[in-house]
């Protein structure tokens, strides 16, 4: 959900995964699990407070290299966030928070995504961009198999024909 | 009959689900899907424009009533709202919930959008805000695993205070703003 509280830009989203909070946790720092689930990113953010969050992509281009701002495992999480793949928006960095909460046995996942540049771009970019990942990371911790990115526009087409 | 064109979205949602929109529709309309995910509700469509809506509780009584705007399975879904099984809700304005379904890659991205037609406060926004991810999150397991989640459902702190202040003051009468 995007909150525009003070009028700066704000996003919120919330989803609940049938699996503890220490899985959770690693599915978000460990990059050969997020590699499962994040449409092919290898993120590495296991590291402490003021070590770097890194991101590879799946054709090996270097996504992100962030500092750490907050680590305090299986609870808290925040990193800066600047993508550096091409024909992103030259932009100061923003900043990605996520919460964990457990509940029988489950866990409430809260990403926070604020901190943006004036006038940003790639607010309006991250608005699907996380309902995407979170809901991918979901199935993959639920059922062993992540989503199929939604921009993998052949994989549409084949799914349209085989309800046809 | 509601006029849509008086409602703003306020609360909107996506999740994607590995299943087909057809599916995704039928855990929506389906009674036997929504008592495992919607907190136990069973909901009570007719199948048309300007049919029915209802939410019941497992004893049969009416929670949610409202009417349907737009059947137009699989792809949208949207009835209005009015809490009836309330009876703090009083005379609180009905709110328009809206389901979308798209293909998206292999999944399916499904989008609910919350509408009102007043100044409705944050702090009755958020009874929706804190309860759709549990529910929408809970869908997505019962199609895609069979099972639903186990969520406790309860109202955020200050709720209740902020439905009964406005169906006190009543803001709705008197405003042109939203």
């Amino acid at each position: 959900m995007n909150e525009k509280a003070d009028g700066k830009p704000k996003f919120v989203y919330v989803t609940y995964i049938a699996a503890p909070p220490e899985t959770v946790w690693q599915a978000l720092t460990d990059p050969d699990i997020s590699e499962k689930y994040w449409f092919g990113y290898r993120v590495a953010a296991g590291g402490r407070a003021g070590d770097r969050m890194t991101a590879i992509g799946p054709e090996g281009q270097k996504a992100h290299d962030d500092p750490i701002l907050e680590s305090d495992p299986p609870r808290r999480l925040s990193y800066a966030w600047k993508p550096l793949y091409k024909d992103m928006p030259d932009e100061r960095p923003s900043r990605v928070t996520f919460e964990l909460k457990p509940f029988k046995g489950q866990t409430r996942l809260t990403i926070i995504h604020d901190e943006f540049d004036e006038g940003s771009k790639i607010f309006e970019m991250i608005g699907n961009g996380w309902p995407a990942v979170l809901s991918s990371m979901k199935s993959f911790l639920e059922t062993g198999q992540g989503l199929a990115p939604s921009w993998d526009s052949d994989a549409a087409k084949r799914a349209a024909g085989a309800r046809a | 009959m509601t006029d849509t064109s008086k409602f703003r979205p306020k609360t909107v949602y996506a999740t994607y689900i590995a299943s087909t929109p057809e599916k995704v529709w039928q855990a929506l309309t389906g009674p036997d899907f929504t008592r495992q995910y919607f907190a136990g509700f069973a909901v009570d469509v007719e199948p048309r424009n300007g049919g029915a809506f209802r939410l019941l509780y497992p004893d049969g009584r009416v929670h949610i009533a409202g009417r349907v705007l737009d059947w137009s399975p699989p792809r949208r879904f949207s009835c209005t709202w009015v809490v009836e099984g309330v009876a703090e809700f009083g005379e609180l304005p009905e709110c328009i919930v809206t389901y979308e379904i798209e293909q998206a890659g292999e999944a399916v991205k499904l989008t609910m959008t919350e509408s009102h037609s007043w100044a409705i406060p944050d702090a009755i926004l958020a009874g929706g805000q804190s309860g759709w991810p549990a529910i929408l999150s809970s869908l997505k397991s019962v199609l895609e695993t069979g099972r639903p989640l186990s969520i406790r459902m309860e109202p955020p702190p200050g709720f209740m205070e902020a439905v009964k202040e406005a169906v006190r003051t009543k803001p709705w009468l008197s405003e042109g703003s939203r």
